[in-house]
């Protein structure tokens, strides 16, 4: 199979929606921020000149144009850049977008997609590492892919282009450069279905976006133990695939959900509160959450990564979810 | 006194701004009743700017309006009953009993969006006229708000969107804050430290004009104007229409402090008197239009009452239907979370 890194991946999807609607258009083409694979976006902006805009700096005008333009029946896409820069938006984000249809009793349609980098990027500070997707979570209406792979990110943003419903595409910042195995004929991957992307038996490590890789890399450490992780990458987080992830605690009995939303109320937290709901009987032992400490991100490397999930954080919770019993 | 109307257009009008009149009136009193929960924005005063704009938008226009929506869909054709239903939230309310009097939209009659968030309607009013652009049909998107629209920020982003990227917005800024509305006059010092509203639109290089809001020809003329400034591409106009506030907005809830509105006023069997004599006799809208009208003959001031009496019987059918509409079913309120 052929190999395409992120944000390759996201540009395809991005060219390949511009080329079969006509009605799509980007507010926003600095989806890649102003890193090295920036320029992977300049064939986009050549073909498409006439529906390609960039906006001033003006998140919530910017939001709200693409909001009120798909009410009136077109499909645009927002880029609203560093995950800190929604809460600009944030009206127009959680309060307009995501009720628009309920509020009209099914009425209106909000079939607006944005797009941002999250996540601890190295050296952001507090103001530029935000994943805000916990908190897009308490609003009903939207949908909200985190998708970790190349392929996942095609998939994920030809489907948020062809849903009815305002949708968000959170991409790690890290995201961009990692390249992983494409299939020859792309198709759209579904909102709401989880993927295993390594098999085991031992525990479930539930995860989404760059937390999928590190995942992945303690799973292969755990490996070398004799130990057999299963990665589950729910791949959207609304809708949550609650299904996938109980069948995975039912075939293993141990649970560490990870993710880069702070602690509290997040995504991580989520996932525990929905498996001690229905799945209680199946846990062998308590559930562990490895997050972003619940504390601003500071700058400096090392205090940066005292507060980050990583790979060793997470083969550690796994170890400790072993040892209970 | 602008432009005189074509007599067929102000008559039609007349009877909008009577429709609206009358179904205000009505939700003054249910709520008085506590026939709904919840507080509420009357039209009342303003009925000509709404009723001037939308006979100049056709099927394929969008608009986006506020919290003060009624007489918006009203004028552009909503059926009275399922908004009154609506506003009573009742299961055959336009929207289901999922929006209530602050959120009344009908997308198939053109309107994008009933944002209750005073500055969002401007942004998403911008978004329409991207919409209009990208389908390219010489649409144009009208986007109501109040003066206190413009104290949010995101106004300020959406003006200068619309500028930069000249887009067809007509903007409709109903200024219904002011004592009078001669420049410079009457504006709401405490939350703006502009005295011309105007001004914050044209420091964005946005065409503006400032027109008496209650005078329905007046604002037909102007709206004439900017929309066909907007469909020909030259970009967004925006107009204050600056209307004296009825004193029945005055107080934190709407209070009928002007009564039922005795049309007689307009055909000169009966004279404003009391309190509010100044404003009925200078600022009512709907009682200036039919003044203008009735004063053409003994013929045209019996149709006025007509007029008014088929607004009563309607808006009295609409009531009748609203209170008689089931409540919505409880396990309908997870319906409609996504399309």
């Amino acid at each position: 199979m052929p190999v395409q890194s992120y944000a390759e991946a996201l540009v395809d999807a991005l060219y390949d929606s511009l080329a079969a609607d006509p009605r799509v258009s980007l507010i926003g083409s600095y989806v890649l921020g102003l890193g090295p694979q920036r320029q992977l976006m300049d064939r986009v902006r050549r073909d498409f000149r006439d529906r390609v805009v960039d906006p001033p700096t003006a998140e919530a005008g910017a939001a709200a144009t693409g909001i009120g333009a798909a009410m009136a029946g077109v499909r645009p896409f927002v880029d609203l850049g560093t995950g800190s820069f929604p809460y600009l938006a944030w009206s127009q984000i959680v309060n307009e977008a995501a009720v628009g249809h309920y509020m009209s009793g099914g009425k209106i349609t909000v079939p607006v997609t944005f797009h941002l980098l999250h996540g601890v990027r190295g050296g952001g500070a507090s103001q530029h590492s935000h994943s805000p997707q916990a908190m897009m979570c308490n609003a009903p209406g939207l949908e909200i892919a985190v998708p970790a792979t190349a392929a996942d990110v095609y998939g994920l943003v030809r489907s948020a282009f062809a849903s009815a419903n305002p949708t968000v595409i959170v991409s790690h910042a890290k995201l961009l450069g990692i390249e992983s195995e494409v299939a020859v004929d792309r198709q759209p991957i579904p909102f709401g279905r989880a993927e295993v992307k390594r098999g085991g038996r031992d525990v479930t490590i539930v995860a989404n976006s760059l937390m999928v890789h590190y995942s992945l890399a303690a799973a292969a450490e755990l490996a070398r133990d004799g130990i057999a992780a299963e990665v589950v990458d729910l791949r959207t987080v609304a809708p949550l695939d609650e299904r996938a992830i109980l069948d995975s605690v039912a075939r293993t009995g141990r649970l560490v959900v990870v993710d880069e939303c702070p602690l509290r109320c997040g995504i991580a937290s989520e996932v525990a509160a929905t498996v001690t709901e229905h799945g209680f009987e199946l846990l062998k032992a308590p559930i562990q959450r490895v997050t972003r400490a619940q504390v601003p991100v500071p700058y400096s490397p090392p205090l940066e990564a005292a507060v980050t999930p990583d790979a060793a954080k997470i083969a550690a919770a796994v170890r400790y979810v072993l040892a209970r019993r | 006194m602008s432009q005189p109307l074509p007599d067929d257009l102000a008559w039609s009008m007349l009877a909008r701004m009577l429709l609206i009149r009358r179904f205000e009136e009505a939700v003054l009193r249910l709520s008085n009743e506590k026939q709904f929960v919840g507080h509420y924005h009357l039209y009342i005063g303003q009925e000509g700017t709404g009723a001037a704009i939308m006979a100049l938008l056709d099927a394929r226009d969008r608009i986006a309006t506020t919290h003060r929506n009624h007489g918006h869909v009203l004028a552009r054709g909503v059926d009275p009953g399922a908004a009154m239903a609506e506003i009573l939230g009742r299961a055959t309310g336009l929207n289901g009993g999922r929006g209530g009097t602050i959120h009344l939209c009908d997308p198939a009659l053109g309107f994008i969006s009933t944002s209750g968030i005073v500055g969002g309607c401007i942004s998403l009013g911008v978004g329409g006229g991207y919409a209009c652009r990208q389908l390219g049909n010489g649409a144009v998107s009208a986007v109501f708000f109040g003066d206190g629209a413009l104290e949010e920020g995101v106004s300020f982003e959406a003006l200068n969107i619309a500028s930069l990227w000249r887009l067809p917005v007509l903007f409709v800024c109903e200024n219904n804050s002011a004592g009078s509305w001669a420049p410079g006059e009457g504006y709401p010092t405490l939350v703006h430290a502009s005295s011309d509203l105007c001004s914050i639109a044209r420091s964005v290089n946005i065409a503006t004009e400032r027109i008496d809001g209650a005078d329905a020809a007046a604002v037909h003329a102007a709206a004439s104007d900017a929309i066909a400034r907007c469909r020909a591409g030259q970009g967004p106009v925006f107009i204050e229409a600056v209307t004296k506030r009825w004193p029945g907005n005055n107080p934190l809830w709407p209070e009928p402090v002007t009564g039922t509105t005795d049309l007689r006023m307009a055909t000169g069997e009966m004279t404003p008197a009391g309190e509010h004599a100044d404003w009925l006799e200078r600022h009512d809208p709907v009682l200036r239009l039919g003044r203008m009208l009735a004063g053409q003959g003994a013929d045209a001031a019996a149709r006025v009452l007509k007029l008014d009496a088929e607004a009563r019987a309607r808006i009295d059918a609409a009531v009748t239907f609203a209170l008689g509409s089931p409540l919505p079913a409880a396990e309908t309120a997870f319906d409609h979370v996504f399309a």
